[in-house]
């Protein structure tokens, strides 16, 4: 009884925060748009029967997603800027956790607590203040032409750039992290071992300490990936008009063209393409659970 | 026939291999190894032998690389290994934690060495097997560690650590894990490796039945000094000081006063209305003053009566028995409450043991038996 109940709670969470959701965006995805409140017809009435209304649903929105150029070009570019800031994160984050996992046992506490500080203030303000720096008359701006590098302001915000930059920032406590916990369960005497082998100290970590914070580099990455793909704040705020990503695509169908339905078709198969690394993800996980035991 | 028994150690002109020089090692404030010098010989099998924490690990690391000496010298064939990096020496070492690669294989831990010298295949294939058969791990070859045993873990390592055939090979507890059988059989292969290929050893053990039987010359450390350095037999025959004699098997220590008895003989009264004991010793010993007794119980006689001809003889009731096979120890109480122990070889079934529990006994032992010490 008590068994059933611990089980039965993960799963009722599932059930209400994700599964009742999916299945109302699902629906609206199904529907057509309407001027109306909500926008999109049919609704559910209980006098003319469930199958009445479950003639009315179908895949056209599905189909209109297809049919312009827009949205494909839109998951795709989010997919490439979610991989390539997913390698700037690990590229970025990896020195950081290795230094961590090296640094004096009393000091990492501090650097732990360092890596999570942000988390502590808003995480819009945040990227504001990324706005304030690299806008032309921003900080860094006019730190590059006091110092006399450049004799022109760059233009960063509303580019690219200025994206993966806002993206590497946010979610790298999220590539150093599990990658942290890796290298800190490293035995130092693998390290020592492979010196005494004939490896050199660059060789050492390619051939131990690379492979064994294998699985913090995979979970970080996905870690990192997967919200990317389907983000919305950092680009909208950050990349100007210049940046396509499927997050502002959906919010754009949503708020500026009220087009609840074709919205949620962009989010259904938005969901559907977060499947393939979701798995792989868990995949990772578990058999990393598995090589502890 | 004629045999010349190794013993670079007696000969002034042999140059060591391993020297330390005045070595001091210290992690802050503690001291781990307290001004230490040894040399070590070409093609010896030195065992390091002392409690735990006594800074045997820490030699070893200092050897391989991993700790720099805070003062003093490492020389290596008359070399300073200071400035050597770990990969540059042509030395390995068995790790206590035995520290196996756990993304890799049984088959690719023992190859790794062999891969960084970057041996042709045929000939890294063919170690790799000699080295499995070895430590009769070929089944075993594609599992990952975490898959076999602790015993067949420390297989492993000592397989790694072979595998490149070093000029010194460092073995730290190599043997602690494995059962009885397989550690004599491992200790003779040891052995057999060492008189094949020529290597040095050093090894690491708690086990000084191991330290005895695979070692040239043993050294007993305690508190980061060594206490003595000398061939197992004179280790065990003539310790240098309590402290090694106790460390080292059973003993019996008698505290007494030496009294010169002309020549190299001594008597040491020991206890009151106790007749003095007779002792010879080559270290000289001033009359009066405090001295050790140090007997090893396989060298007391158990008898019922008085022997007629033996040079100490004292008499005391049967204590305890401790029943060990093959042998037997007697705890044997004297009037003044000291504990001696005697052992015999059990060479007659138990049911017909001459002595019981309470029995009145003699113990006798010769004057060469026991060891004088001063501390
Ligand atoms: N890195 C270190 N920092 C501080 N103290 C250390 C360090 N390494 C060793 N020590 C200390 O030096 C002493 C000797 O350690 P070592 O590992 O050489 O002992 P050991 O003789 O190998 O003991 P065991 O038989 O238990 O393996 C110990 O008291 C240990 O606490
Ligand atoms: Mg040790």
């Amino acid at each position: 009884m008590r068994r059933a109940f611990l089980i039965a709670v993960p799963y009722l969470w599932l059930l209400a925060l994700f599964l009742v959701p999916f299945v109302i965006v699902l629906k609206i995805s199904l529907s057509d748009a309407a001027i109306a409140r909500p926008p999109y017809m049919p609704q559910f009435d209980w006098a003319e029967g469930i199958w009445a209304f479950l003639r009315e649903l179908d895949f056209e929105n599905f189909i209109f997603l297809t049919e312009d150029d827009l949205y494909w070009k839109a998951y795709l570019s989010s997919v490439r800027i979610a991989v390539v800031s997913t390698l700037l994160t690990l590229i970025v984050g990896y020195p950081i956790a290795y230094a961590m996992g090296r640094a004096p046992e009393e000091w990492r506490p501090t650097l732990m607590m360092l890596v999570i500080l942000p988390f502590w203030t808003s995480f819009l303000i945040r990227v504001y203040a990324w706005m304030g720096i690299l806008s032309n008359e921003g900080v860094l701006n006019q730190f590059l032409l006091w110092t006399g590098i450049i004799s022109a302001p760059l233009t960063i915000l509303n580019t690219p750039t200025a994206v993966y930059i806002g993206i590497v920032y946010t979610y790298l406590p999220f590539m150093i992290l599990p990658i942290y916990a890796a290298l800190d369960r490293l035995d130092g005497s693998l390290i020592e071992a492979a010196e005494d082998l004939g490896c050199s100290r660059v060789q050492a970590f390619w051939l131990v300490t690379i492979p064994l914070s294998r699985p913090g580099i995979i979970a970080g990455c996905f870690l990192v990936m997967i919200p990317v793909i389907g983000e919305f704040v950092i680009p909208s705020l950050l990349g100007g008009s210049g940046t396509l990503m499927i997050g502002k695509v959906l919010w754009e169908e949503f708020f500026s063209n009220r087009d609840w339905p074709v919205a949620s078709a962009v989010a259904v198969v938005l969901l559907l393409i977060l499947v393939i690394p979701i798995v792989l993800f868990q995949r990772n996980q578990q058999k990393q659970a598995e090589a502890e035991q | 026939m004629n045999t010349s028994v190794f013993a670079p150690w007696d000969d002034p002109g042999e140059k060591p291999l391993i020297q330390f020089r005045n070595v001091t090692k210290r992690f802050g404030e503690f001291t781990a190894i307290d001004n230490l010098s040894l040399d070590i010989f070409e093609k010896e099998f030195f065992a390091l032998l002392g409690p735990s924490g006594c800074g045997k690990t820490t030699m070893m690391r200092m050897l391989a690389g991993f700790e720099t000496p805070t003062e003093g010298q490492i020389m290596l064939a008359g070399q300073d290994i200071d400035p050597i990096p770990p990969n540059k020496r042509a030395v390995n070492m068995m790790f206590q934690s035995y520290a196996l690669f756990p993304h890799l294989s049984v088959w690719e831990n023992i190859a790794f060495g062999l891969r960084r010298d970057s041996m042709p295949k045929h000939d890294l294939e063919e170690r790799v097997e000699a080295m499995l058969r070895l430590t009769r791990l070929e089944q075993f070859a594609r599992r990952k560690p975490h898959q076999i045993s602790g015993g067949q873990r420390q297989r492993v390592a000592l397989a790694r650590s072979l595998a490149k055939a070093p000029k010194l090979l460092l073995l730290d507890e190599p043997l602690g894990a494995l059962d009885k059988k397989l550690r004599q059989d491992t200790q003779f292969e040891l052995m057999d490796i060492q008189e094949k290929t020529g290597t040095t050893f050093v090894i690491v053990t708690h086990d000084q039945e191991e330290a005895m039987t695979v070692a040239s010359r043993v050294a007993v450390m305690d508190q980061g000094q060594l206490m003595q350095v000398a061939t197992p037999d004179r280790i065990y025959e003539t310790p240098n000081s309590v402290y090694v004699a106790d460390f080292i098997g059973d003993v019996n220590i008698i505290r007494g006063r030496a009294r010169q008895n002309g020549g190299d003989g001594y008597h040491i009264d020991w206890a009151e209305g106790q007749e003095a004991l007779t002792a010879a010793s080559d270290n000289g010993f001033d009359t009066g003053q405090s001295c050790h007794l140090a007997i090893r119980p396989e060298k007391v006689a158990i008898t019922a009566e008085r022997p007629s001809d033996a040079a100490n003889a004292v008499q005391g009731k049967v204590h305890d028995i401790a029943y060990l096979g093959n042998l037997s120890t007697y705890y044997v109480e004297l009037p003044n409450g000291i504990i001696i122990k005697a052992q015999t070889a059990n060479t007659r079934r138990i049911s017909r043991r001459s002595y019981t529990w309470e029995d009145p006994v003699w113990l006798s032992w010769t004057a060469t038996a026991g060891v004088l010490l001063a501390n």
